[in-house]
Parts: structure tokens; C-alpha cells; sequence
């Protein structure tokens, strides 16, 4: 009723309807062209900038920043002696190293998924993954073959670091997380040997937990370690392997260490090593050489601690 | 000649790394070293025209005046992370595929492989076994290594040769360390690979393995081997001790003599500290323990050297 109160609105006719049809559909035609137009300049859309917060050409200053501003890459400096970035002087070696470690965190957490640490389960679930699980014989090779490879890498970066002296002032503590990184990994592997629960890595861990009886003091076949009250149920042997022999308990140990324990201390470690890396001046060369003539006599008595900006190394 | 033999130990899967190492170890240490040795040669250059080593750039690599001395990480660092990341799995895929990993029968205490291998990378310890007992192969040989390793920065006190390969600046330093890793570590991980078989004797490669093989060695201690005639504990002891304070002496006057061969190796000599001479000489003097036990064991059937109540050496 109250609707015919009011003012009835002209009745239009069916041109002026179509004549606004039209218009709203050029209207969203040209809305929906410059989207697309849009779209093909990604970079500049919002869900881009706020992932990306740098732009991409090809500037310095960008260039710069998208290292800088990429939590993954910032790792890096954003400049580098450009003789550093030749294979030659640094081999890979450590880069490869911590590449392996992914690859090995990768198909370790797959192959987790497969795997009881139990005295009953853990060989059958060996022959699951090898004869039924979808590519599982290629997960178990790669998590092989890749520890191994890590183990030769991480000797060579070693090797590397040492035949160009770069474990020298400044770098004297990364070194030491280094050996304490190479004996990390050297850990992971073997623990990593007994989780199959066959011949060989029972063998292997025999073999290499027999010597921790022999531990001077805390084993009760070394030195002194009867004299302390030391017997196979009570030395660091047993502390070992959770047991006397290698049974389930050694099992289970060992895949905590190989999965859990072992893989965060070594995550930390690596954190130090990387960080360190960069504080005490980034890659230690190629440097110019120095020579014979210049070497200079240290001075006597104690040295100022003086704390160095990182990328100047004082002078020896 | 066994080739079937030697083809069984080189195609076990597990020594696999060990084959490779066999041609990376080389590889890389030619690698290095070829690099060192163009260092060397620049050096000597510049040390023989004291006007070109104030402008030179003082590496081997190119470089002309104008050329920035650094470059951005992003692309020209990245790509070569990403190009070796590439490579690297693709190895390590083309590896999987080919390669299984091993898997023996399910473990089983009653039945003892023989030979009980440790795995590869552990094969030097192993082998350290044949030569010293558990406490020491197992136990202090390892803690000493890996201190050792540490102690490296603190008592090499030659500035020279940071940063860039060199032999001529570092002879001492490069070759203990060659001696060390190659000589004792790799080595002795190959012995143990391909020259121990059943009861952990040696085969040579090639030879069959024979597990009825029975050899009698007559393994003596140092005191009976050279006929002398003591029989009382404290008498052994007293003399064990003697020998071994002898080798340290003996041992420490040979890695004194290295230490002065040359004028330069006197001038980093007199920046040390008495601390880091006498960490120096105690490392170096258990390092050269393993290739002189080696030598007494497998040449002279020495068993101990020290025999005490407590322990033997």
C-alpha cells in the first residue's frame, strides 16, 4: 500500500535496458582486460609484493636486497670476492655437505614414516620399503649413499680448509665447531647403521660398542675400570646400548640418537658454524698472497682484546 | 690371482665410498696442491722483484685494473649453489637407482660374520686394534684426534699461507697433515677394506680368502723378542717405561730436528709459545706411536711394548 504512494519511476522501455546492459558489460569487459593487462606484470600484483619485497630487475641495489631480504639466502653476504665464486678455490665441499644434510633430513623423515624401532618389526619393515612401499628401495639408497657421500664431503672440506690455512686467526673457533661437526656426522652414520637390524649392522655396532668397554675408568674392561666397581651392567657400555648386549634397547637407543638427539645438536652446531662463517669475515679467499718478507714479529706481552668489525681480519 | 675375490670386496656395496675415495682423495689432493704450487711460483716472482709485488694483485687468478674485486652473491654465487645442488642429486639419484644399499640377513647374535667389519669410515680404528689395545685404539687414539684437530689453529703459529694454497710457506704443516689424513687415516681405512679378510689377517689383494687359514705368529713382547732376561712385574714395567720414555725423547728430538731444518721454519719456532711447542711435540710424538707400532708389530712380531699389571702398550 505504500508503495503506491509514491512516486512511480518513468517505465523505461527495453532499448534504455539493453542500452545499460551493454554499458555495465563494457564496464566489467574493460575492468576484466585491465586485470588480465595486470596479470601479466605479476610482480607487481599484492599477493607478489608481499612475498617478494624487493623488486627483481636487474639494479645493484636489488640485487643486494634480494639476498638480504630472503631468510633462506641471507646466509649470504650480499657481495662476494669474486674469486671465491670459482670452484677451484673452495671445492663445494661444505655447501655439498649441507645440501646432504637436507637430503638426508629429507628422505629420513620419509623413510620414518615406514619404520618401527622394535626387535620384532624393524627387519620386516627393511623388506617393506624395499619390496612394496612405492619407491621405497630408492628412498633407502639415497639415505644410504647420501650419508656416505656426506662423510667423504665432509673429510674433503676439511682437507680443503686446511690446505688453504683458513682455519687461521680469525677463524680459529670454526674450525674447532668444524671437527666437532665432523664428528657429529661420523655419529649420525653409525647410529644410522644398526637401525636395519641385519647381520652387518649388528656386526658393525658390535664391533664399535665392544671398544666402549675398554673405556679407561668407565669400562669394565679398561684400565682401572674393575678397580672403580665397573661390570658389564653398569659401564658406560651399558649406558650405550641400554643393555648388556645389542637388543632392542641398543634399537631403540640408537634410532633416538640417529633421528632426534643427534640431528638437533648437529642442527645447532651448524647454525654456529654458518654464523661464524660470516662473523669472522665470510670465505677465507682466494687472498692475496702474502710474503715471507712481511711477516711480522708478534708482540710481546698480553694482546688488548680488541673486537674486529667481521670482514677485517687484524693483521696478523 | 683371485679377481673373483678382489671383484667381491670392490663390489660390496658398502665399499663402494671406499672406491671412490680411492680416486677423489688423489684427485683432490692434485687439485690443491697444483694450485699451491702456481701460488708458490707467483710468490717467488714477487719476492724476486720487490717493485712488481707493490702493484701486483697477488693472485693467480685474471684480474685488470677497473675490474670490482667483488661480485654480487645474487646471480653469479646462487647459480653455482644451484648448478652443484643439481649435479649432486642427480649423482646421488643416478647412484640410487643403479646401486642397492645392502641388506644382509635379519641380525642374529649366534651367528658371527667373519670378518666383523665396523663400517668403512671406521676401519681406521679398527685396524688401529691390531696394533694397540681397546683402550687405547678404541678410546684415546680417537679422544686424541679429535683434540688434536682442534688444537691445529691454536699452535700453528705461521700467519702465512691464510687464505690462499701454498706448499712453500707451510711445508711442515701441509705435509703432517697429508701424513696424518692420507698416510695413516686413508690408508689404514683401505687396509682394513681390502687387505683384511676372515680373523682380520692380511690377504693381499687378489688372494683368496680362507677361512681355515691358520697362521702361527709368534707375537713376543719387546722384552722377550730381544732376549732379555727379566721376569718380575715391576722389573717389565720399569723397562716398558724405560722404552717408551726413550721413543718420546728419541721421537721429540727427530720432530725438534723438523722444526729447525730451515731458517724459516726457526723464525715460527721462536713465535711460539713454550705451551704450543710442547702441544706440537706431544701430538706429533702420538702420532708417529701408530707407524712405529706398526712397523715393531708387523715386521718385528713385537706384541707389547710396555707390559704393566694395569695395562699394556
Amino acid at each position: 500500500m505504500a508503495d503506491e504512494n509514491q512516486p512511480q519511476a518513468p517505465k523505461k522501455g527495453l532499448g534504455a535496458v539493453l542500452e545499460e546492459a551493454k554499458e555495465g558489460a563494457r564496464a566489467l569487459k574493460e575492468k576484466v582486460q585491465e586485470e588480465a593487462a595486470a596479470l601479466k606484470e605479476p610482480e607487481k600484483t599484492q599477493l607478489f609484493r608481499s612475498i617478494f619485497r624487493v623488486k627483481h630487475d636487474d639494479q645493484p641495489r636489488n640485487r643486494s636486497l634480494s639476498v638480504l631480504t630472503n631468510v633462506f639466502f641471507h646466509l649470504h653476504p650480499a657481495k662476494i670476492n669474486r674469486d671465491a665464486v670459482r670452484y677451484n678455490y673452495t671445492w663445494g665441499m661444505g655447501g655439498i655437505t649441507f645440501f646432504l644434510f637436507l637430503v638426508l633430513s629429507f628422505t629420513g623423515i620419509l623413510l620414518m614414516f615406514y619404520y618401527h624401532p622394535t626387535k620384532a618389526q624393524a627387519f620386516r619393515d627393511i623388506l617393506y620399503l624395499e619390496h612394496d612401499v612405492p619407491f621405497g628401495k630408492l628412498l633407502r639408497n639415497m639415505h644410504r649413499w647420501g650419508a656416505h657421500l656426506m662423510i667423504i664431503t665432509v673429510w674433503l672440506h676439511m682437507f680443503r680448509v686446511f690446505l688453504t690455512g683458513s682455519y687461521k686467526r680469525p677463524r680459529e673457533f670454526n674450525w674447532c665447531v668444524g671437527v666437532l661437526l665432523l664428528v657429529l656426522t661420523l655419529l649420525l652414520s653409525f647410529t644410522g647403521y644398526l637401525l636395519p637390524d641385519d647381520q652387518l649392522g649388528f656386526w658393525a655396532v658390535t664391533v664399535g660398542t665392544n671398544m666402549a668397554r675398554a673405556t679407561p675408568l668407565l669400562g669394565h674392561e679398561g684400565p682401572l675400570g674393575a678397580e672403580l666397581g665397573m661390570t658389564p651392567f653398569n659401564d658406560v657400555r651399558f649406558a650405550l646400548l641400554g643393555g648388556s648386549i645389542v637388543d632392542s634397547n641398543a634399537l631403540l637407543r640408537s634410532y633416538i640418537w640417529h633421528c632426534i638427539a643427534i640431528p638437533l645438536v648437529a642442527f645447532i652446531f651448524m647454525v654456529v658454524h654458518f654464523w661464524r662463517v660470516r662473523k669472522d669475515g665470510g670465505i677465507s679467499g682466494p687472498a692475496p698472497v702474502m710474503l715471507e718478507t712481511e711477516m711480522k714479529d708478534p708482540r710481546k706481552g698480553p694482546r688488548p682484546v680488541i673486537m674486529t668489525p667481521s670482514g677485517t681480519p687484524p693483521r696478523p | 690371482m683371485d679377481w673373483h675375490q678382489l671383484w667381491q670386496i670392490i663390489s660390496t656395496p658398502d665399499n663402494v665410498p671406499i672406491v671412490a675415495i680411492l680416486f677423489l682423495i688423489p684427485f683432490y689432493t692434485w687439485y690443491g696442491l697444483r694450485q699451491a704450487l702456481a701460488n708458490d711460483r707467483l710468490i717467488a716472482e714477487l719476492e724476486a722483484d720487490p717493485q712488481k709485488a707493490k702493484t701486483h694483485h697477488r693472485k693467480t687468478q685474471p684480474w685488470k685494473p677497473g675490474w670490482e674485486k667483488e661480485v654480487h652473491v645474487w646471480p653469479y654465487l646462487m647459480r653455482m649453489e644451484f648448478l652443484v645442488a643439481l649435479i649432486v642429486t642427480v649423482i646421488l639419484m643416478v647412484w640410487s637407482i643403479t646401486l642397492n644399499a645392502p641388506l644382509e640377513e635379519p641380525a642374529n647374535p649366534n651367528l658371527t660374520m667373519n670378518p666383523a667389519k665396523a663400517p668403512w669410515y671406521f676401519l681406521g680404528l679398527q685396524e688401529m686394534l691390531v696394533y694397540f689395545d681397546p683402550w687405547i685404539a678404541g678410546v684415546v687414539m680417537p679422544t686424541l684426534i679429535i683434540i688434536g684437530l682442534m688444537a691445529i689453529p691454536y699452535v700453528d703459529a705461521n700467519p702465512l699461507g691464510n687464505g690462499y694454497y701454498t706448499f712453500k710457506q707451510r711445508r711442515i704443516a701441509i705435509l703432517s697433515f697429508g701424513f696424518g689424513f692420507i698416510v695413516l687415516w686413508i690408508s689404514m681405512i683401505i687396509i682394513g677394506t681390502f687387505i683384511r679378510g676372515p680373523g682380520w689377517m692380511w690377504f693381499w689383494p687378489g688372494q683368496t680368502w680362507d677361512h681355515n687359514r691358520l697362521v702361527f705368529e709368534v707375537n713376543r713382547d719387546l722384552h722377550e723378542a730381544l732376549g732379555l732376561p727379566i721376569t718380575s712385574m715391576w722389573a717389565k714395567s720399569i723397562f716398558g717405561g724405560l722404552v717408551v720414555g726413550l721413543f718420546y725423547l728419541g721421537a721429540g728430538y727427530a720432530v725438534h730436528k723438523l722444526m729447525t731444518i730451515n731458517e724459516f721454519t726457526r723464525r715460527i719456532l721462536r713465535r711460539m709459545s713454550l705451551v704450543q711447542y710442547v702441544t706440537i711435540q706431544f701430538f706429533f710424538i702420538t702420532m708417529l706411536s701408530l707407524p712405529a707400532k706398526m712397523v715393531l708389530r708387523l715386521v718385528f712380531r713385537i706384541k707389547y711394548v710396555w707390559v704393566t699389571p694395569w695395562f699394556n702398550v
